[in-house]
């Protein structure tokens, strides 16, 4: 079966700072992975990086078997074109720690803008396919709201509507629960659960323990720009093998 | 109590130095509204409005292609941009509009369509009819107009957060789209107060083109002023009009502000007429 995300030793520097320093994983369709580690470890940049937000600067790193954001010939690789990378990234759904909801828009056309200007998708149908979504994440009453208007838990679900209204194979949440009042947190994992029941490949970058135990197929423990751990989250998490994720660990939890 | 002196004060000059111009005769407001009206004047009234629209909106084009322009990843496009508003805001836009009237056809007397480097002509014609003194206005104002709304465009353009950009990206739109659709809607409320600034300077600024003799509000007075010498009552008369039409803008700019900050509070304040509309309904509750 062909990876959803296969990553070969991804480096990546801002200016002089490493920030990954060679990171491999891999991730099969259908799986939810966790990422876990303490902030400054790149975990959000190798995030970035799978939709090509960030560029890598040595490594391979493939979605869906495709190389992002470049295009081998021979041993070169050169960078795709800006209307190529905006192909791939319509492909893959990204939801942010800060919402960035469009704030000029209502929710429905927060919703429907991309489906309409990217995929080219008749309004009505994107309509109807944004109604559905809504009421999926229990928003279905605030299609007229503004984000302004809206809390964060449901600025939040919104994101992931209009995210989901691509239809994405893949979708990269980025410590989508950090910047929520801890009442409203529960909202948002319910909605990422029931996601991740539905078969849905997602790459979760979390502080949220439980989620990643309950939810994750594999928990990914990262440090100073390496994977220090991963495996079972179960087993990594009650029985962690290495130094540096017990001492994150018997902090957090 | 130190308000109240104060304000008395302030009242007290204001009444002492209207009182001292409404009454005085050499004004001569008799002559103010014989020439309000007149068709000379408002010729020229006409004529300066279309300047300022065409000059503005000129001004407003050329200013967004400037600004993302020089927010491209290209460095010659870059560059262009970066030139073009160096030469224009760093020379005066008198002697500018001096350039277009007198300067460009004295350089090129004749203006030629074709390939450029000596490849075969289109069309050509004689400068002086093809740049009229409309023209030569038009260019002198507008172009340099681009390059100060082109600093307030880019302006906008950074107040925008990062994110924006990076989700509309993450979904799939490009660089223009993402502009178009997300970054220049949420610009516009960093962009329209200066923008509204510029159009009310502009409409003053088009006074600078009758040095080429063309006939906007004060060129129309001057000609008339020049010839039966009432020059008070004359300047008064375009005063009172650049101030009429100052005043309309200015009341504009409030409303399209209002339009623009959608989203950004949850509830606007409410408008003067909405504001009065809601004291007579009080009071006539209160009764």
């Amino acid at each position: 079966m062909e990876l959803m995300v296969k990553a070969e030793g991804v480096h990546k520097s801002f200016g002089r700072l490493e920030v990954l320093k060679g990171i491999t994983l891999e991730l099969k369709p259908g799986e939810v992975m966790c990422m876990l580690g303490p902030s400054g470890s790149g975990k959000s940049t190798f995030l970035r990086c799978i939709n090509h937000l960030e560029k890598i600067d040595a490594g391979r790193l493939y979605v869906d078997g495709t190389l992002v954001g470049y295009r081998q010939q021979g041993d070169k690789i050169y960078e795709l074109r800006e209307s190529e990378v905006a192909k791939e990234r319509a492909q893959i759904g990204m939801v942010f720690q800060r919402f960035n909801l469009f704030p000029h828009m209502n929710v429905l056309h927060n919703v429907i803008e991309a489906p309409t200007r990217v995929q080219g998708i008749r309004r009505e149908e994107a309509v109807q396919k944004a109604r559905t979504l809504l009421d999926r994440v229990g928003l279905a009453d605030k299609i007229d709201a503004y984000p302004a208007q809206l809390s964060g838990g449901q600025q939040q679900r919104v994101a992931i509507a209009r995210a989901l209204a691509m239809e994405p194979k893949l979708m990269l949440f980025d410590e989508p629960t950090s910047a929520l009042d801890p009442e409203l947190v529960g909202d948002v994992l319910d909605a990422m659960r029931q996601l991740a029941r539905e078969g849905m490949t997602m790459v979760v970058v979390t502080h949220e323990i439980g989620f990643a135990r309950e939810a994750g197929d594999t928990l990914v423990f990262m440090d100073e720009g390496v994977v220090v751990e991963s495996g079972d989250p179960r087993e990594v998490l009650s029985n962690p093998k290495h130094e540096r994720t017990q001492a994150f660990l018997s902090k957090v939890l | 109590m130190g308000r109240w002196i104060a304000a008395a004060i302030v009242l007290f000059v204001a009444a002492a130095l209207i009182y001292s111009f409404a009454t005085n005769s050499r004004v001569q407001w008799g002559v103010v509204g014989d020439y309000l009206f007149d068709a000379r004047v408002l010729r020229g009234v006409r004529a300066t409005l279309e300047l300022t629209v065409v000059a503005m909106a000129i001004g407003i084009v050329l200013g967004v292609i400037l600004a993302v322009m020089r927010l491209s990843p290209n460095p010659i496009v870059k560059s262009a941009s970066w030139l073009y508003i160096w030469f224009f805001r760093g020379t005066p836009v008198l002697l500018q509009i001096l350039f277009w009237g007198i300067g460009i056809s004295a350089l090129y007397p004749k203006i030629s369509i074709g390939i450029p480097f000596g490849g075969p002509v289109i069309a050509s014609g004689n400068a002086n009819h093809i740049i009229t003194l409309f023209v030569a206005a038009i260019l002198g104002l507008g172009l340099n107009e681009g390059a100060y709304m082109a600093e307030i465009v880019r302006a906008g353009i950074i107040s925008v957060d990062e994110g924006q950009h990076e989700a509309a990206h993450s979904l799939g739109m490009t660089r223009l789209q993402t502009m178009r659709r997300i970054v220049l809607p949420q610009a516009m409320r960093v962009i329209i107060p200066p923008t509204g600034n510029e159009t009310i300077s502009m409409l003053k600024t088009t006074s600078l083109v009758s040095v080429i003799a063309y006939t906007e509000l004060l060129y129309a007075v001057q000609l008339i002023y020049s010839v039966n010498f009432k020059t008070i009552p004359l300047l008064i008369v375009a005063a009172l009009w650049y101030l009429f039409f100052t005043t309309i803008l200015s009341i504009g700019q409030y409303y399209i502000e209002r339009h623009y900050a959608r989203g950004s509070s949850r509830d606007l304040p409410p408008t003067p007429l909405q504001r009065l509309r809601w004291a007579a309904l009080a009071r006539r509750e209160w009764n």
